[in-house]
């Protein structure tokens, strides 16, 4: 298949998806047992109240008209407002524009402690594997896929904040470092992951026969590892790396919690126990969406890089 | 003993797995019938008393028995892990092998509404199903994870189905009448198996840590004992207690080591490649 439809069918996919998670987040409002007027109003309403809110969250009107109001809201970039009294509350996008760039710090600083950590880790793996290297590099990255995320972060907390004293503690998302801990806590999973795919796909190409012939042409052993053989075993560590960005971000939701900074998850926690659906399903949405974008371009790129992928 | 390794073919980090998880096992169904208190029996005199005669492990902020919390957890830990995984696999592999055998429509619905799972980050849509229900229970968690937890089953079921339903001894009992239910109880699913109990065992740990981090986000299953409940608790006491998080913290971790030791082993056990060199 040549690129143009392979990229038509897998954006196709990509909006489908898109289009299915809105709805779904959508009919989370309306499946649920329970009133959201009891929740949002908290106990004794009187029936002009109660109508009120209810013409506030459009609540007195069709489910395909509500679904048409859903979809505009996100059309029209306000993801909705907040009931009651929407006029004197920011729109639900401005309360997650706002907070957003605490979780994509978080995100990318999750990103680049797991590669800097996972590439020599996994690198070291596949030249000495079968050795007690491998053995404990094995056991490092099975460790941290094992560790909880809630379990990771308060240990550290109570090593490098409370015991040492070295790094800020929590809700202090502004201090210097501040940023350290929880990227380290963010990125323990994808870490373990990484280092994992890096060994096994680099002792595949460490057999191939142009690995012979570098070193056949006298190429010292760390240009052969780091320039011929790494290059050609990171395409899957890429993938994996992009595909595993919706795990991380539930991570970050945990460690957001754990470390008290603001962030989407902070906001979809607190929109929970407010019992504000809009800010819940506009939370929701956008995190999936970026799940979903990251997803995509991560196999767009592999389609460019390896022509077998669009055969698919 | 090593020719008994040759027989069963398990790794020794696949023995450790095993081993982690029989005491697992052991731990969550004794637990409850030797833990020496109630797990919410408060008792305000002996608040975050340290390890003692009495109490081996310590009490909480409430005074309660760390170590009867613990065993109880474990017994919960158990019961919804086991739930999930089995209601999973049973949904995720009937479909998978309904839409992978039949193809056409029932092939084509089940794997978009897979896709469309699968493009939502899996904990997520955990939260987003336990926190809007009122008073979530045990049960509403258990569904909760049951809604994307089939998907992982059905991918592989189907591609196992796709390569079985051509190979010889399928159109062999096809020839000689059997019906399609009979081909795929009889002589597909029994021949798929090996993979699925390999996610099975991958998602048992995965189900503890998913369990642990809602009852930590505070909307988990609404018990005080559950480990993700204990180490949410623990965390707030850090700076007094620390083995109040270690406790919990490393039960889980163990539990989930040992489930992915053992899956990686029966991964390797099960694949073809693996066997033939062995032998």
């Amino acid at each position: 298949m040549s690129l143009g439809p392979f990229i038509a069918r897998r954006l196709g996919s990509s909006l489908l998806a898109i289009a299915g998670v809105s709805v779904m987040v959508f009919l989370f409002l309306h499946l649920i047992p329970g009133d959201p007027v009891d929740h949002l109003a908290g106990g004794e309403v009187t029936p002009e109240q109660r109508h009120q809110i209810e013409a506030c969250m459009h609540l007195d009107r069709s489910l395909p008209a509500q679904l048409g109001i859903f979809v505009t809201n996100i059309g029209n970039g306000t993801l909705g407002h907040q009931c009651p009294n929407p006029e004197t509350k920011p729109t639900v996008m401005a309360r997650i524009l706002e907070v957003l760039p605490y979780t994509a710090k978080l995100a990318a600083g999750g990103l680049v402690v797991a590669i800097v950590l996972a590439l020599p880790l996994g690198i070291i793996a596949a030249v000495r594997r079968g050795s007690w290297v491998d053995a404990v590099a094995a056991l490092t990255s099975l460790s941290g896929v094992s560790m909880p995320t809630m379990f990771m972060g308060p240990v550290l907390i109570f090593v490098f904040f409370v015991i040492l004293g070295w790094l800020p503690g929590p809700a202090e998302p502004d201090a210097p470092f501040a940023l350290l801990l929880p990227s380290l806590v963010v990125g323990t999973h994808l870490m373990a992951m990484l280092s994992r795919i890096t060994r096994s796909s680099l002792v595949e190409v460490l057999r191939e026969d142009y690995m012979t012939t570098a070193r056949a042409k006298g190429l010292r052993e760390r240009t052969v590892i780091l320039k011929h053989a790494l290059r050609n075993a990171l395409l899957p560590v890429i993938t994996v790396a992009g595909l595993q960005f919706g795990a991380m971000l539930g991570g970050t939701i945990i460690t957001e919690k754990v470390f008290a900074r603001p962030g989407l998850g902070t906001l979809l926690l607190e929109g929970i126990q407010e019992r504000n659906y809009p800010i819940v399903q506009g939370t929701v949405l956008v995190i999936a969406v970026a799940y979903v974008t990251v997803n995509t371009l991560v196999d767009l790129t592999y389609g460019f890089a390896d022509p077998r992928i669009r055969r698919g | 003993m090593k020719k008994r390794r040759l027989k069963i073919g398990l790794s020794p980090s696949a023995w450790i797995g095993l081993v982690l998880v029989a005491l697992f096992l052991a731990v969550a169904l004794l637990g409850p019938l030797v833990a020496p208190y109630s797990p919410t029996a408060h008792n305000l005199d002996h608040i975050l008393a340290p390890p003692s005669a009495s109490h081996w492990l310590g009490t909480d902020q409430n005074g309660v028995d760390v170590l009867s919390e613990m065993l109880c957890g474990a017994r919960v830990a158990l019961e919804i892990s086991t739930l999930v995984v089995l209601i999973c696999a049973v949904t995720g592999t009937t479909l998978g092998v309904l839409a992978g055998y039949h193809g056409g429509i029932i092939d084509e619905v089940v794997m978009r509404i897979v896709d469309i799972l699968l493009a939502f980050p899996g904990i997520l849509l955990n939260i987003a199903i336990v926190a809007l229900v009122a008073e979530p229970g045990v049960g509403v968690l258990i569904i909760a994870l049951c809604v994307n937890g089939w998907v992982g089953y059905a991918r592989v079921a189907r591609g196992q189905v796709l390569s079985l339903r051509e190979s010889e001894y399928v159109a062999a009992a096809r020839a000689v009448g059997a019906s399609s239910t009979r081909i795929m109880i009889r002589h597909i699913v029994p021949n798929m198996l090996s993979p699925i109990v390999v996610i099975a065992s991958f998602a048992f740990g995965g189900v503890i840590l998913v369990e642990a981090a809602l009852s930590f986000l505070g909307i988990g299953p609404q018990l005080s004992y559950t480990w993700g409940a204990l180490l949410d608790q623990g965390a707030t006491w850090i700076w007094k207690t620390p083995r109040m998080v270690l406790l919990p913290g490393l039960a889980i971790m163990l539990v989930v080591l040992g489930t992915n030791l053992l899956g990686d082993g029966l991964r390797d056990r099960f694949d073809p490649r693996n066997i033939t060199s062995r032998r």
